[in-house]
């Protein structure tokens, strides 16, 4: 493998370090001046409301997304600024899973799994097939090895992609909602997976959820978003007693509070009032 | 008047930096030194995908071509009495137009779909994005194998279809209409040049190819992830590809016969 180009700053006790950055989508600030710290070896969750750019995040950290301002360090390496190849590298430091599993339709979940040892190995294919199995029995699916994605449920297709991501062992876990979509049991084998393979394996992982509990239960360290910026920051126990007001709405659920549940809109009477103009 | 020419104006720009995006989407794609280990199966697998299972609606298409241009031909030629030049007629219609023609339309409307389509989807399912972050770059692994496959398929395609639509003509003209199978064979031989209409047939089949997997690949690249801009784009692909292939004939048709 070759070595990355550009210059590696100095090496942190932060896995990646996010300083000022802004993004926005036309004229929409999703991020406006945000601060985060990931730390090496912690599990960090980052939560909020649906729609305030949790995914987005991990795509800018993750540099399929550049932000209009600000640095996104990772490792060591200012990601907006690598190179195509450099940034590909970088990349394969990592694994994540996607919301949607993101599965390739066209391999077997066994394929699926063996995929990144295949591209970024030399592994013998006895090795490559007890590694993909060890990956297949952490999330309960050995036995579906021979099926296609399109026969695997939501969830099922979840976890396989969970093997997959963390097929090649990476310093940085992603994981983009992890329980959605999972039934209570596989949620529960899901939870303790994400915690034992961070501490097992020490690497450092980062989970988008707006499942509250489960996701309290298993993080070092909570970043809660909203409208841009961080809300509120913490352990799990300080964020859950947290008497700031959006923090509380969102770790509560309240349906309604400082944090608008309405999508800004002009008033209802106007809108029914208008007849049939949109 | 003013917000016509801006509009004007404004997708003049977006037309220049599509062709700008496709153009890196091509650069990317190709400037690497292939991985024969990796890349030569995902080939094989393409050129199955885009050039095997095109064979059907070619060979199919030549056959019928090469017979309608028998009966065409027989009844133009016959009443000058030279139905002996049918052979002739028929080969370079065939080598020189018709082939990479009809070859590419087909092509961009079977293959070229197909490939827009496949990435359109795979980008809408994040698959794309899943690559990218495995540390895999979708450019070289999904587009490049694609592109040269189509580079390859197409202009063999031209030639299986020229082959054919001959064979159409030679059963249609000699065995039903009683032209003699002699003269068919030995006008074609004698008339058929080897560079100026075999190589040029061939030449504007490769820039076909080349023309119509470009667009096919990016199109597909550059889709809106969502159904309707799956849609979009695969018609784009064929209009886009159809219009091209129509245009360049013409010019190369030009350059290569017209003594420009």
């Amino acid at each position: 493998m070759t070595s990355i180009t550009s210059t590696r700053l100095q090496p942190a006790a932060n896995y990646v370090e996010i300083r000022d950055m802004t993004f926005m989508r036309g004229e929409r600030a999703i991020f406006k001046n945000v601060n985060i710290d990931i730390p090496k070896g912690k599990v960090t969750a980052i939560m909020g409301p649906s729609g305030t750019g949790k995914t987005t995040l991990l795509r800018l950290i993750g540099g399929q997304l550049k932000p209009d301002q600000g640095r996104i360090v990772v490792d060591g390496h200012n990601v907006p600024e690598l190179g195509r190849s450099d940034l590909f590298e970088v990349r394969s430091k990592m694994g994540m899973l996607f919301q949607s599993g993101a599965l390739f339709t066209d391999l077997s979940v066994y394929e699926n799994v063996a995929f990144p040892l295949r591209v970024h190995t030399d592994l013998p294919e006895d090795m490559i097939r007890d590694i993909v199995l060890m990956k297949l029995q952490a999330v309960g699916l050995r036995g579906a090895k021979h099926l296609m994605p399109s026969e695997l449920s939501g969830g099922m297709a979840r976890r396989a992609a969970l093997a997959r991501a963390i097929a090649l062992d990476p310093d940085l876990v992603m994981y983009d909602e992890p329980f959605a979509g999972q039934d209570p049991m596989a949620m529960g084998v899901v939870v303790q997976l994400i915690r034992l393979l961070n501490d097992a394996l020490g690497h450092t992982s980062i989970v988008v959820s707006h499942d509250v509990q489960e996701t309290a239960s298993i993080a070092d360290y909570i970043y809660v978003v909203s409208g841009g910026e961080v809300i509120g920051q913490g352990t799990a126990d300080e964020v859950l007693n947290s008497d700031l007001p959006r923090v509380r709405q969102f770790m509560q659920g309240l349906p309604d509070g400082p944090v608008p549940f309405h999508f800004p809109a002009p008033s209802l009477e106007d809108d029914f009032l208008r007849g049939s103009s949109l | 008047m003013i917000e016509r020419i801006a509009a004007l104006g404004r997708s003049g720009l977006d037309i220049l930096e599509a062709m700008g995006r496709s153009g890196m989407v091509l650069f990317h794609a190709l400037w690497a030194w292939p991985n024969v280990r990796t890349s030569f199966p995902l080939l094989v697998k393409q050129i199955y995908a885009v050039g095997v299972l095109s064979m059907v609606i070619i060979v199919v298409s030549g056959l019928f071509i090469g017979m309608v241009l028998a009966l065409q031909g027989y009844n133009i030629l016959n009443r000058y009495g030279s139905e002996q030049a049918l052979g002739q007629m028929v080969a370079l219609t065939l080598l020189r137009e018709l082939g990479p023609v009809v070859t590419a339309l087909l092509f961009a409307g079977r293959a070229g779909s197909a490939l827009t389509a496949e990435i359109g989807l795979m980008k809408t399912t994040e698959q794309l994005a899943s690559m990218e972050m495995i540390g895999v770059d979708p450019l070289r692994r999904i587009v490049s194998p694609r592109f040269w496959a189509g580079f390859i398929c197409m202009p063999t395609l031209a030639l299986i279809f020229s082959s054919v639509g001959v064979l159409g003509a030679y059963a249609v003209g000699v065995l039903w209409l009683g032209v003699d199978g002699g003269s068919f064979w030995s006008n074609m031989q004698g008339s058929v040049e080897w560079g100026e209409d075999v190589m040029n047939g061939f030449i504007k089949s490769v820039v076909f190819g080349v023309v119509v997997t470009w667009i096919a690949v990016f199109q597909g690249y550059d889709t809106v992830p969502t159904s309707e801009g799956i849609s979009r784009s695969t018609t784009r692909t064929v209009v886009y590809a159809s219009l091209a292939v129509l245009g360049l004939d013409f010019i190369l048709t030009a350059v290569m016969f017209g003594e420009l």
